[in-house]
């Protein structure tokens, strides 16, 4: 497998030199570089604790409160999607969406942006009436309204059932292909990335260990021999031995 | 013989029948008029007690004489002239006090400066009685409409600063998060995630508000007062006019009442979005 330092089209989004994060005494990102690719597919898999969700934090610049140093070039224009669908419960569907933007075609872009994740007529609707995967294709919605340059996911589909999960990725992949943002999706289902994304990226004790492009035809699906090679590779660099 | 136990079907589940399915837990269902039953169960006592002759009539008047008493007080236009003074004191206190008490909660609650220097005086104002603070005010401010206004404006901006700055204190930090992801601007964060967050704490000071306007009125309605229901009932006093009196004490109990319910009305549109233990 080829190990794959830039990005597919050359041009970066994401850009960290030395990145460190620390809780006391506990060092979770040790000296980490990283760069992403305008609009490529980057998944970040890694074992709990590894320090996965911490750099997504750092790029999104939530982790105000933890100490750290290095330099983090992110776009101006970036989204987070939540593992859980954060709406804001007193808020109907649509105000959900439109929460970030502003001007005078808010609502409209709001619409279609529920449009694309299949939820036109329920733009006046509250959050808690939604099932668990209408309310994170809302959230997708309201990270994608924007336009943003990077996207970033933090375990989004990890809250949901198996089939709602298959669903999501489908209209995941439709929509990136659709608005092309550079994507960081952090997972620990391996399956998940090999899936979704151009490129997988390990993490383990504050470092990216393995750095792989995942080239496979579309659609992608388990029965792909290269498929289940990728798969069993990451699996093993995770620390999990696989049969066979 | 036990094993005979195990394995027979568990009838109680199927025999239910194809009613609207009930939480188990929680209080079950409404109960129609509900609210009405226990003061008209404590009405009916009054009255057979006043019919079968257990109520002496200088104690405790029968409730038809209290009607007939009231009829006369709105004949000759008593009541309403003491009723439209005692609710425009309420009403102004009310406004001012909750207008004050949702400024403090804003400025405590959003500000760690103002919390500071906010938060303890509010609070030893808490542990002090309105009626405590009533000779200091009369020194002051004199007897006047002043002096009454200010009095419930002192008890009403207590429960809805406490209530609500509660309520901005106990919104989601995942929320807070959002807003900073969406790169909000202050004014937006204020107007989409704090107020309507602290919204439902705000509300609930403001059902203990209203009732309080209408306390700290009988307090001040009854010490050097020449108007209002509290003074049509001190007057009472002095004659023994318990029917008068009680009229006064209905009518108290009425506008806590009204009050208090349009509040809930309010609170249940304004939190439509919530699903909670009752619904």
């Amino acid at each position: 497998m080829a190990t794959h330092p830039g990005g597919l089209t050359g041009t970066r989004t994401v850009r960290t030199r030395g990145l460190r994060r620390g809780f006391g005494e506990r060092t979770v990102l040790d000296g980490l570089d990283l760069e992403i690719g305008a609009g490529e597919f980057t998944a970040l898999l890694g074992r709990s604790g590894s320090g996965k969700s911490t750099l997504l934090r750092a790029l999104a610049g939530l982790d105000r409160d933890v100490a750290g140093s290095g330099v983090i070039d992110v776009p101006e224009k970036s989204s987070v999607v939540f593992q859980d669908a954060r709406l804001l419960p007193w808020q109907h569907v649509l105000d959900n969406v439109v929460l970030g933007l502003s001007g005078p075609d808010a609502a409209q872009r709001g619409r279609a942006a529920l449009a694309e994740v299949g939820l036109s007529g329920r733009e006046q609707a509250w959050p808690h009436q939604l099932s668990g995967g209408e309310q994170q294709r809302v959230a997708l919605a309201r990270a994608l309204v924007s336009e943003p340059d990077l996207l970033l996911a933090d375990e989004p589909f990890g809250a949901l059932d198996a089939l709602t999960r298959l669903r999501m990725h489908d209209l995941l992949r439709e929509l990136c292909r659709r608005h092309r943002p550079a994507v960081l999706l952090v997972t620990h289902d391996v399956d998940e990335a090999v899936t979704l994304a151009d490129r997988v990226l390990v993490i383990d004790q504050g470092r990216i260990t393995v750095d792989t492009a995942i080239d496979l035809p579309e659609p992608r699906s388990h029965r792909q021999p290269r498929f289940l090679a990728y798969r069993e590779s990451l699996l093993r660099s995770l620390g999990v031995e696989t049969e066979g | 013989m036990t094993a005979s136990v195990l394995t027979r079907p568990r009838t109680s589940a199927a025999a239910v029948p194809a009613r609207r399915p009930r939480r188990r837990l929680g209080p079950g269902r409404a109960i129609p008029f509900g609210a009405v039953l226990g003061p008209v169960l404590l009405l009916s006592l009054w009255a057979i007690g006043s019919a079968a002759g257990w109520l002496d009539t200088r104690t405790l008047s029968a409730p038809w004489t209290v009607v007939t008493t009231a009829g006369e007080l709105v004949a000759d236009g008593r009541l309403q002239e003491n009723l439209a003074v005692s609710a425009q004191r309420a009403g102004l206190g009310l406004a001012i006090g909750t207008a004050i008490g949702t400024v403090l909660a804003l400025m405590s609650g959003l500000s760690r400066w103002g919390e500071a220097i906010l938060d303890g005086p509010v609070q030893i104002k808490r542990a002090i009685p309105g009626v405590a603070l009533i000779p200091l005010l009369v020194l002051w401010l004199g007897i006047g409409e002043q002096m009454k206004v200010i009095t419930i404006v002192l008890g009403v901006f207590v429960p809805v600063y406490i209530h609500t700055h509660n309520g901005l204190r106990s919104i989601d930090s995942r929320y807070v998060e959002l807003g900073e992801s969406l790169r909000l601007r202050p004014g937006v964060f204020l107007r989409r995630i704090v107020l309507p967050g602290a919204l439902p704490g705000f509300l609930l000071g403001m059902r203990f508000a209203v009732v309080g306007a209408w306390l700290s009125l009988v307090v001040v309605e009854q010490i050097n007062s020449t108007s209002g229901i509290g003074y049509m009932m001190e007057l009472a006093r002095q004659y023994g006019q318990t029917d008068v009196i009680i009229v006064g004490l209905v009518l108290y109990g009425l506008l806590g009442l009204l009050s208090d319910g349009a509040v809930r009305l309010a609170q249940r549109k304004a939190l439509s979005w919530r699903r909670t233990l009752a619904d």
